[in-house]
């Protein structure tokens, strides 16, 4: 009996109508894909991306070039170059760092004494021409000006945790 | 017909007349039957992408539009396709021989539209209306592994050449379980003419197709189809994630095109022929009024589209078959099945005329 079956079930395909049945319900199930441009998927508040540099509320610049980051990037990302201003303060004279090389690891975000390297929520960035992606510090105070509210608003819901 | 006629033989005399008629209609009637099939490819490979990417709860394609209308995302991506591949270099490597580098796509698309020549579409639309079409068709169908074995054997290339030879077995096995297949729908119908293969299942309803008496040579020889034409999951011969691409590694942008073109319209022919040989062609399934008023073109291409449908979900359910597997279902099942089923089929066909008159008989003998 046992073996009849076996015959039929082989002869009449039945395990592959199986495995296509498992297909053909897929065919119709609402599908999980999401529609990129139009639609995004949640982003986290320690989301790590385009990098941004703060300044205090009344406009001075946080960075005090105590090359911290430069040190600590693992892909050598940043460079720092540092002078004394006129009120004795010491001010970074270039800030550039090397979006091609960052590897995003939010190391130069952690080892900031003043919390002025961020690393920002923005993803949709690209360049063009070669030397596009090396960001520079007014482009990247720039940044920091323009998305201080969300910059401010992550590191406020992330502080708990910290 | 006759008048278009005339008018050639006043414009260009007699003799000349004649022959550039004959020239003119055959070039016509020839694109009618390419420039649809060409686009039934082209949206054949939509179709498949957007098939299998549903059967993967993915969307598939859905950017390329025309003229920006928003319901026909998507329509526009075999036509961009197209387009990138025309734009694109063909490679010929340095060790290639390159003229049958350049001959084996020719070879292998040429078969694939010169099968279409006996197809008939209903009962009156075909070109060339021979009595030796299944015979015609059979030897197209095998030309199209020439192409694949010179392509491998040009690109002097080592997972061209193992893509080439295993198509070459491949094909060859299960061309011979085809072939047997076709001897049982050739006995049934006492002819090689398509078109009198079709009018032999006429009847009231569908069961006098040949679907049903000849329900294992319908497995076999769409299962042979499937691996003729080297799809999933007998793709063995392209193989993308073991071999590259087999034979095909070698060839870029509209070279490697008209593979894909001879591999769909391949896909097409084995779709159409199955709709023909066994599920009764143009015939409507029931004979009753509303549906046999529907011309029977369209009744063939719903059939087509049907087991076309097939194809691609075989390709989105089954993993591909190891070599030696494939060898064994070709050599060890399907050909002693079909030769059993030929020896069946011949002593039902020897019964005496009043067991065979007789009610399920009746329908098919």
């Amino acid at each position: 009996m046992n073996r009849i079956k076996k015959f039929f079930s082989t002869f009449l395909l039945l395990e592959l109508w199986k495995g296509m049945l498992v297909t053909g319900r897929y065919l119709f199930k609402p599908k999980i894909t999401v529609h990129y441009p139009e639609e995004k998927t949640p982003q986290s508040p320690r989301f790590r991306g385009l990098h941004a540099l703060r300044r205090y509320p009344n406009g001075e610049e946080r960075c005090i070039a105590c090359k911290l980051c430069e040190a600590v990037c693992p892909a050598m990302a940043i460079t720092i170059d540092s002078e004394q201003r006129e009120d004795g303060t010491r001010r970074t004279t270039r800030y550039d760092i090397d979006l091609a090389k960052c590897i995003f690891c939010g190391f130069c975000e952690e080892s900031c004494p003043v919390d002025s390297i961020v690393e920002t929520r923005i993803l949709e960035y690209h360049g063009e021409k070669r030397g596009d992606l090396i960001y520079t510090k007014e482009m990247l105070l720039a940044i920091g000006d323009r998305y201080e509210e969300q910059i401010a608003k992550d590191r406020e819901s992330d502080a708990p945790y910290r | 017909m006759e008048s278009i006629r005339q008018i050639f033989e006043q414009l260009f005399g007699f003799e000349w007349g004649g022959m550039l008629y004959t020239l003119a209609s055959n070039v016509t009637f020839i694109s009618a039957i390419i420039v649809p099939l060409l686009l039934g490819v082209a949206y054949l490979t939509f179709a498949e992408r957007k098939i299998i990417a549903y059967m993967q709860i993915r969307v598939g394609p859905n950017r390329v539009t025309f003229f920006g209308i928003p319901w026909l995302r998507g329509w526009g991506q075999p036509i961009a396709d197209a387009v990138k591949a025309l734009m694109k270099e063909i490679v010929i490597p340095t060790g290639a021989n390159k003229f049958l580098f350049i001959l084996a796509p020719i070879l292998t698309i040429m078969p694939a539209l010169a099968a279409w020549a006996v197809v008939p579409f209903s009962a009156e639309l075909v070109l060339a209306d021979i009595n030796a079409g299944l015979l015609y068709i059979l030897a197209m169908t095998s030309m199209g592994v020439y192409g694949v074995i010179i392509a491998g054997w040009a690109s002097n290339s080592k997972y061209a050449f193992l893509g080439a030879m295993r198509s070459a077995a491949q094909v060859v096995s299960y061309e011979l379980a085809m072939g047997f297949a076709l001897v049982c729908v050739l006995m049934m119908s006492q002819s090689l003419n398509l078109g009198d293969i079709v009018n032999g299942q006429q009847g009231d309803s569908l069961l006098s197709w040949y679907l049903i008496p000849l329900f294992p040579m319908f497995l076999v020889y769409f299962i042979s189809g499937v691996a003729e034409t080297n799809r999933a999951p007998f793709d063995v011969a392209e193989g993308e994630s073991e071999i590259v691409a087999g034979f095909h590694v070698d060839y870029s942008g509209m070279a490697f095109t008209v593979f894909f073109l001879a591999e769909y319209a391949n896909m097409i022919l084995v779709a159409t022929l199955t709709a023909i040989l066994f599920l009764g062609g143009w015939l409507p399934p029931l004979d009753i009024a509303p549906l046999n008023m529907i011309p029977g073109f369209i009744w063939l291409l719903l059939k087509i589209a049907f087991l076309l449908f097939f194809f691609l979900w075989f390709r989105a359910t089954f993993p591909r078959y190891r070599y030696d597997q494939i060898m064994r279902l070709g050599w060890k099942v399907f050909i002693p099945i079909t030769i059993i089923w030929i020896v069946v089929l011949g002593g039902i066909m020897q019964l005496p005329e009043t067991v065979r008159g007789d009610f399920p008989l009746n329908l098919w003998f």
